[in-house]
């Protein structure tokens, strides 16, 4: 299972599995541009888990397709880096990228229903994508898809391996393809809310069936939701999201006990939560803005409760502690506000 | 009691491909089925012609003028058989002609429509693929051939190539290409949007094999329909080309010549030279045209799952 190394690879301590610094992703439409993702820095130590949180619209989804560089015309990547292992994958040629795609980095996606062909059998499927990137024989790709499944926890994988999409349940469907993103044993997978289409129960397996695999390979792992209790018990670290920027980020014990971001504090409150039976949930005021005419400043200032003249600008990203970022002039705990 | 059917509910997974599905539904049918049927035993016919008829009508040596024009029903001069649909002007038994005749109608009506099917798709799904230029210009040869009446342009065509079978097969590649271009095109850039594309690039799976492996598969339902339509197209089209006397030689009549050449004994009573080959290609047309319409109503989304 242990993929050949490559002489670029070189895991240390030190260099994150992924680096990405001030990633811009923008949609040139005929309306204008659409700036989805502005100045996004992170970065991933291998084995870490980071959940990326944000609402719909929040740029979190273009942001995983940008990393594996799969964001399709009319958007581009307007400028920064996105190092891997490294290397900046904004600079490699198509070929060098695909050589990465799906070996070293995996994608899940939203859907289970969408993402497998609807007219090739499974067996066709997986068989494609082990022999994309090693050179093995049919049978050798098809015991090793077959094992691969049994690693998901999937019954009889050789049975399910002859089957069509549609014959399977979507539960079974997404284990399918988490299972095709895990056939390499990747560094990086960028999971794009794939338990969200799932009922609640099916959710809790597959949730903790990646968390022990990840941790087993020592794979990087980036689950994108909107769901703050997903990334709760989830991840090790939070970033939120917010009109395209990073609002803060940190350790999930530190942003969910101690936000200082006023929308991160905002999500957290209108979430149901024990300590709070019986009593109305917040919600945050107001709409997200429209990204197609941004206002200038905080984009989150219209909406806020401690906004000032000051947030007329641009909030610059600022440190409170090594990892822990937000971008806020007024950063802090609710009590304070 | 319980734990016997609890045992015997064990899920069994039958791998049943789009392709049986589409064949179980096939059935649902009648008219579809009889269409079917008939339309093999024709191929069949056609196919095994020298083995069934009791003439080449194609070696003049067989043929005897003094059987000109013999109603149905006839006996042969030599008294070796019966002419059961009677004789043309030259004397060939009708029956044996209609077959031959069935014969080259259907390997130019299949032939051609399987040619135009290939290299109209391929060139569709590189027109989906590529885009830009190369699209606009395929796009609009198509709409350029697909402006132009039919027969004015395959009359135009036939008349620099000259006549032949190969040639009017030809004619009809060049014909029905288009149709098929463009709806792999539509098709392509509709699948090409799906998510299944996204998550196959995720793979690192490269562009030729995403385009032939995986979007192809998902055209091919439509094609397919388009397909068994314009065989019944190509057919009626080369026997209107060979009746317009553009078509296939006079020395290996097609069910259009033969058409044709009864032509002129229609008013002097002597309808079979002209009826029975027009029937054959009637009934021909009227099996492809069920089994399309069949396939087309299994094959389309809209009206399934």
């Amino acid at each position: 299972m242990s993929a050949p190394l490559s002489s670029f690879e070189q895991p240390s301590a030190a260099q994150p599995t992924l680096d990405v610094r001030g990633l811009s992703t923008s949609f040139y439409t005929r309306a204008g541009v659409l700036p989805a993702v502005r100045d996004v820095s992170l970065s991933i130590q291998p084995g870490r888990i980071l959940g990326l949180v944000g609402e719909s619209g929040s740029g979190k989804s273009v942001t995983g397709f940008s990393i594996l560089g799969l964001v399709d015309e009319p958007g581009r990547i307007s400028g920064g880096q996105v190092l891997f292992q490294g290397r900046d994958l904004t600079l490699l040629s198509p070929q060098e990228l695909r050589n990465l795609q799906g070996n070293r980095i995996a994608m899940i996606f939203q859907d289970p229903m969408m993402t497998l062909n609807p007219v090739l059998r499974i067996d066709t499927q997986m068989i494609e994508a082990v022999r994309a990137h090693q050179p093995l024989s049919r049978a050798e790709a098809r015991a090793h898809a077959s094992r691969t499944l049994a690693l998901l926890g999937i019954a009889s994988p050789d049975e399910r391996l002859r089957a069509y999409p549609h014959q399977l349940s979507g539960g079974m469907r997404q284990r399918v393809a988490i299972a095709i993103a895990l056939l390499h044993s990747p560094d990086l997978i960028i999971a794009d809310e794939p338990t969200t289409a799932l009922d609640v129960t099916i959710q809790a397996q597959i949730l903790s069936e990646v968390q022990k695999l990840v941790r087993q390979q020592g794979t990087s792992l980036i689950w994108i939701t909107h769901d703050l209790s997903v990334v709760a018990g989830l991840a090790d670290d939070i970033a939120v999201m917010y009109a395209g920027r990073i609002v803060e980020q940190g350790t999930v014990a530190a942003v969910l006990d101690t936000p200082q971001h006023p929308y991160t504090q905002g999500l957290i409150d209108s979430l149901p939560s024990r300590n709070k039976r019986g009593q109305r949930l917040r919600q945050i005021p107001g709409m997200a803005p429209d990204l197609l005419s941004m206002p200038a400043g905080c984009a989150f200032a219209a909406r806020c409760s401690r906004a000032s003249e000051a947030c007329a600008q641009e909030p610059p990203s600022q440190q409170l502690a090594p990892g822990r970022w937000v971008r806020c002039f007024h950063p802090g705990a609710a009590d304070e506000q | 009691m319980n734990q016997v059917s609890i045992a015997t509910t064990k899920p069994t997974f039958k791998a049943q491909s789009p392709w049986q599905r589409g064949v179980a539904e096939f059935k649902g049918s009648t008219t579809a089925i009889v269409g079917l049927v008939l339309l093999l035993v024709i191929v069949l016919v056609a196919a095994l012609a020298p083995w069934i008829v009791f003439q080449n009508p194609y070696d003049l040596m067989q043929l005897n003028v003094l059987d000109a024009r013999l109603p149905p029903g006839t006996a042969n001069i030599d008294g070796g058989y019966t002419y059961w649909l009677g004789t043309d002007g030259q004397g060939r038994d009708l029956l044996s002609a209609i077959i031959y005749g069935l014969r080259i109608s259907l390997w130019v009506g299949i032939g051609s429509a399987l040619i135009a099917a290939v290299i109209g798709t391929m060139l569709g799904l590189l027109s989906a693929y590529a885009g830009g230029w190369v699209d606009a210009l395929l796009m609009r040869l198509v709409d350029l051939l697909l402006s132009f009446p039919v027969i004015l342009m395959a009359l135009m065509i036939l008349a620099w190539l000259g006549k032949g079978v190969g040639n009017v097969m030809l004619t009809l590649v060049v014909l029905e290409w288009a149709y098929y271009a463009r709806t792999a095109r539509g098709q392509a850039l509709t699948e090409s949007r799906r998510e299944y594309v996204d998550a196959a690039r995720g793979q690192g799976i490269g562009p030729w094999r995403i385009v032939v492996g995986h979007i192809l598969p998902n055209c091919l339902p439509p094609l397919i329909v388009i397909g068994a339509l314009q065989i019944a197209r190509a057919i009626t089209l080369e026997a209107t080309l060979s009746f317009l006397g553009l078509g296939v030689p006079i020395t290996e009549p097609s069910l259009g010549l033969l058409i044709a050449n009864g032509f002129q004994y229609m008013l002097s009573d002597e309808y079979w030279i002209s009826f029975f080959p027009g029937l054959a290609l009637l009934i021909t047309i009227v099996a492809i045209n069920l089994v399309g319409d069949r396939l087309r109503d299994v094959l389309n989304p809209r009206l399934q799952r």
